[in-house]
């Protein structure tokens, strides 16, 4: 297959960035969408230009390093899928592709392609665990969990913190990401107790961060490759409100 | 006897009582102490990270480094199968002590009684204190955990989160650690990676860095060094680890003076998807899990081979008496639950027999369509669903309708830097912990282990044993990053980095990295023997030299600069795989994944020679072209009887 790759390069993060055009053939329909970079880096590296720079790591999508906005959708024309997993068989022969960053306040561009997502880190620092040091807690069969409640944590704990929810977001809010930690938390007994703090540090958190505001889009749930709904957000409102009631 | 250097301090007294005699022995550091003192952490998969947030939580001030953007994306993360413990919830009869047996046997008599036995013991408590932190495990109706069985074991000792387990552990010690960073008890950064390791007095005092987004040579200074970098499985190009997964850290301590033990024990994981084509950069792993339900085939009849090839038939069309389910025929004890090295030389044998089922001809079936009619599409759906997806995604065939094609492929690194009972290595003050140590799984690991022993080493032994030595160093000031020693070794990275970016070859870092692949698959992989081995040295000789004169790095040093990198990485690579070929030479057994050709029974299994190998094999730097010295850490059972592995009765 061959297509015509237009992608944002940018040298740093203080320099303007623009789109570069780029033809690629002899693209097997097997190949991911980032080993077909890989061939074009390749080439642009034997003709001693610069590869353009992307992160990407586990290659099977769970580890949430790759990301890409492709043909104006977080990690391209698919559904529940992260970048790595998209394939040449996606596209047409011939298609144009263009190929840009998540593009959020939040998330500063470093070079190309790749962002810092470090503010996720931060959210999550903000509370976004249960407060146990190592040893001395009780054994695991002593509090029973209904299934269904460790099923929809573990929908929630899907999360990868790719950032697709954001990148797609018209407010760039990261409220999905937030609601799916607070919720994979929420649903389990032992989470509950600092339920209330840690909605409420977590938000104020990410507030700060720079990220929007939550305006019930759903774009972000369309875009999640694992699948995370607004549920968790509702769930997350809710969790919120009792914190600010208490207030 | 045992040389002086490589002490494995395994503690007197009878198996069962060793740890907790030891710890009871070993010193501690009292609180205001261990606020005076530092540590560093590499990597921040289920090791470093639980290590890390352990520590911190201890008092200690701790810096933790990673490559990634994020702790959380460490390679653990992207395990699946799940986590094993001695829990016997299932009440079929597991113990510690089966689970330390089963974990011994399946790593073919080739790991320390002492470590094994302590990993078993302390797996209930990781169990527990996973659940405490959060993680999602899978449930039973009745709300208490479930389990699954995994391959070399006849017990359901599984703990699971969906296809997830890695992803989830990793959550748990990740939040955790973030718990420390917000309190101020870990730092971290991201984004770095480790370059090399410091000395001052023959101690592990520091490291130099490398700020992967400036550039920057940085150094840190500490009263200790902890190593969970990982393994070193891409030194064959394709495997199934991540592509930033490297053995740079691991082959940095073994020029400055530790060891590395059995360099050349790599697992092959049975069931991966099979190769695609030239283009493939890496190979996605299928659960072990998988196994449960999935039976793997190949066709009894050549004719339906080439039909399959020619995708003249589909798979689901040969009836199923002219399916050779290979395992269930050669193992019916354990059927397709036998270790994976025995699977994967299964696959091996049928594919060479020309049985293979894609054009490649190295691909075999592993179907769940009994499965699927026994318990319904729902309830393998729930089982694997996510597995599923992940295989229809890359592959566009549909597993619930068609069966999967699998292939063995490199995915586990048994060896690693070589530890002590303690997990100090032989450089004082310097410890290696999860997959980039050596001590726990002998020639084999047993699938949902790896996990287990990340999170033992991490949550559960080091802080524990770290303890010990620092206890001598409370009287130690912080390290001067200004000592000669860290100019010395932050001049020759920089030396080294100089070196490669003037190269300006004509190939670029994949080109050479995929030419070591292929020798190491092919000499150093699957069957191993004399004359391959030594040819395999020769030609990595010959990449070495095609590196050091051809390799063409764009960019400059003071920016982010993947090439560079992958060129570091590489350079690192190409060591790492002389290494293991000279140690598969040495080693004229076969014994868990390593399958000498010379030395198999008749049915082709695996012949050990436990007069003359049953010894952890150190090898020791002696500077750049010369070879390194082999030291001998005999093994002595003194609790397991010795015995050829049977997995048919």
């Amino acid at each position: 297959m061959k297509f015509t790759l237009k992608i944002w390069r940018q040298k740093n993060a203080k320099a303007k960035g623009q789109f570069e055009t780029y033809k690629i053939d002899n693209i097997s329909p097997d190949t991911s969408f980032l080993e077909m970079l890989d061939i074009l880096n390749n080439h642009l590296i034997c003709e001693g230009k610069e590869p353009v720079a992307f992160d990407h790591d586990c290659r099977e999508g769970i580890c949430g390093m790759c990301s890409l906005y492709i043909n104006g959708r977080a990690h391209g024309p698919d559904e529940e899928i992260t970048t790595c997993q998209l394939h040449a068989r996606k596209f047409k022969d011939g298609d144009t592709i263009t190929v840009e960053p998540w593009r959020s306040a939040a998330f500063p561009v470093i070079k190309d392609l790749v962002v810092n997502r470090h503010a996720f880190d931060q959210i999550l620092q903000a509370g976004g665990f249960i407060s146990v040091n190592t040893g001395g807690v009780p054994d695991g069969n002593v509090i029973p969990i209904a299934k269904d409640d460790a099923e929809e944590s573990m929908d929630a704990s899907a999360c990868i913190g790719c950032g697709a929810c954001v990148a797609t977001c018209k407010n760039g809010s990261a409220m999905l990401f937030v609601a799916a930690r607070v919720s994979a938390l929420a649903k389990l007994p032992q989470g509950k107790i600092e339920a209330v703090k840690r909605a409420k540090s977590m938000i104020a958190t990410m507030d700060e961060l720079g990220f929007g505001s939550c305006t019930n889009t759903q774009a972000c749930q369309a875009e999640c490759p694992k699948g995370i709904t607004i549920a968790h957000i509702a769930r997350l409102n809710r969790e919120f409100l009792c914190a600010k009631l208490k207030d | 006897m045992s040389e002086p250097k490589l002490s494995s301090k395994i503690p007197d007294g009878v198996l069962s009582e060793k740890w907790t005699r030891h710890k009871a022995t070993i010193k501690v550091v009292s609180p205001a102490n261990k606020r005076k003192l530092e540590i560093i952490v590499i990597g921040t998969g289920l090791g470093g990270a639980s290590a890390a947030a352990s520590l911190g939580e201890l008092g200690y001030n701790v810096n933790v480094f990673c490559l990634s953007d994020s702790p959380r994306r460490a390679h653990s993360i992207a395990a699946q199968g799940g986590i094993n413990a001695a829990k016997n919830y299932q009440n079929d009869n597991d113990s510690i002590y089966r689970l330390f047996y089963d974990t011994i046997k399946g790593g073919d008599y080739r790991s320390r009684e002492a470590n094994v036995y302590r990993l078993a013991e302390v797996s209930p408590l990781i169990i527990d204190q996973c659940v405490a932190q959060g993680v999602p495990f899978a449930r039973e109706y009745g709300g208490l955990l479930a389990n699954r069985s995994f391959g070399g074991a006849q017990v359901s000792r599984t703990f699971y989160a969906r296809g997830q387990t890695g992803q989830q552990l990793l959550l748990g010690a990740y939040a955790a650690l973030n718990r420390q960073i917000s309190a101020g008890n870990v730092k971290s950064y991201n984004r770095h990676e480790m370059l090399d390791l410091v000395l001052i007095d023959g101690k592990a005092k520091g490291i130099i860095v490398r700020n992967l987004e400036t550039g920057e040579i940085e150094r840190y200074g500490a009263h200790a060094v902890v190593i969970a970098s990982g393994g070193y499985g891409n030194v064959f190009f394709l495997s199934t680890n991540a592509m930033n997964s490297n053995g740079s850290a691991i082959i940095q301590c073994y020029k400055r003076g530790a060891f590395f033990a059995n360099p050349c024990f790599a697992q092959i994981h049975p069931t991966c998807i099979p190769v695609h084509g030239e283009q493939q950069s890496k190979l996605t792993l299928m659960s072990e899990s998988l196994r449960n339900d999935g039976r793997i085939w190949t066709p009894k009849k050549r004719d339906d081979v080439e039909k399959l090839r020619k995708k003249q038939i589909k798979p689901s069309q040969i009836p199923e008496s002219d399916r050779d389910y290979y395992l269930e025929r050669r193992y019916p004890a354990f059927g397709n639950l036998v270790p994976r090295d025995v699977a994967s030389r299964a696959a091996k044998e049928r594919c060479d027999a020309g049985f293979g089922v894609n054009e490649t001809g190295l691909a075999v079936f592993l179907d769940f369509s009994s499965a699927i009619e026994r318990l319904g599409q729902k309830v393998i759906a729930e089982r694997y669903g996510n597995l599923f997806q992940m295989y229809e995604k890359i592959t566009d065939v549909n597993p619930y309708k068609e069966p999967m094609q699998i292939y063995p492929a490199i995915h586990y690194m048994m060896g690693g830097i070589w530890v002590d009972y303690n997990l100090m290595t032989t450089i004082p003050g310097l410890y290696a912990i999860g997959e980039a140590n050596f001590s726990d799984h002998g020639g084999n690991r047993l699938g949902a282990s790896a996990l287990m022993q990340g999170l033992a080493d991490g949550y559960f032994v080091l802080p524990y044993t770290i303890g010990d030595y620092l206890s001598h160093e409370i009287q130690t000031p912080k390290t001067d990053t200004n000592h000669e020693a860290f100019n010395e070794a932050e001049n020759q990275v920089k030396e080294k980095i100089n070196k490669i970016l003037n190269i300006k070859g004509k190939q670029p870092v994949d080109i050479i990295h995929k030419k070591l692949g292929r020798i190491m698959w092919e000499y150093v992989g699957m069957a191993r023997n004399e004359n391959g081995l030594k040819k395999a040295i020769n030609l990595i000789e010959e990449v070495r030299k095609e590196f050091w004169s051809d390799i063409l790095v764009p960019g400059k040093n003071t920016e982010f600069n993947q090439e560079l990198e992958k060129a570091i990485r590489l350079a690192d690579f190409i060591e790492i795989g002389k290494l293991m070929a000279l140690d598969a030479l040495n080693r004229r057994e076969s014994c868990g994944g390593h399958f000498r050709e010379e030395m198999q029974t008749e049915d082709g299994e695996t012949k050990r020679d436990d007069e003359n190998y049953k010894y952890v094999a150190a090898w020791e730097y002696q500077g750049e072209n010369q070879n390194p010295t082999l030291h001998k850490e005999p093994l002595n059972y003194e609790t397991v009887k010795l015995s050829t592995r049977n997995y048919k009765d």
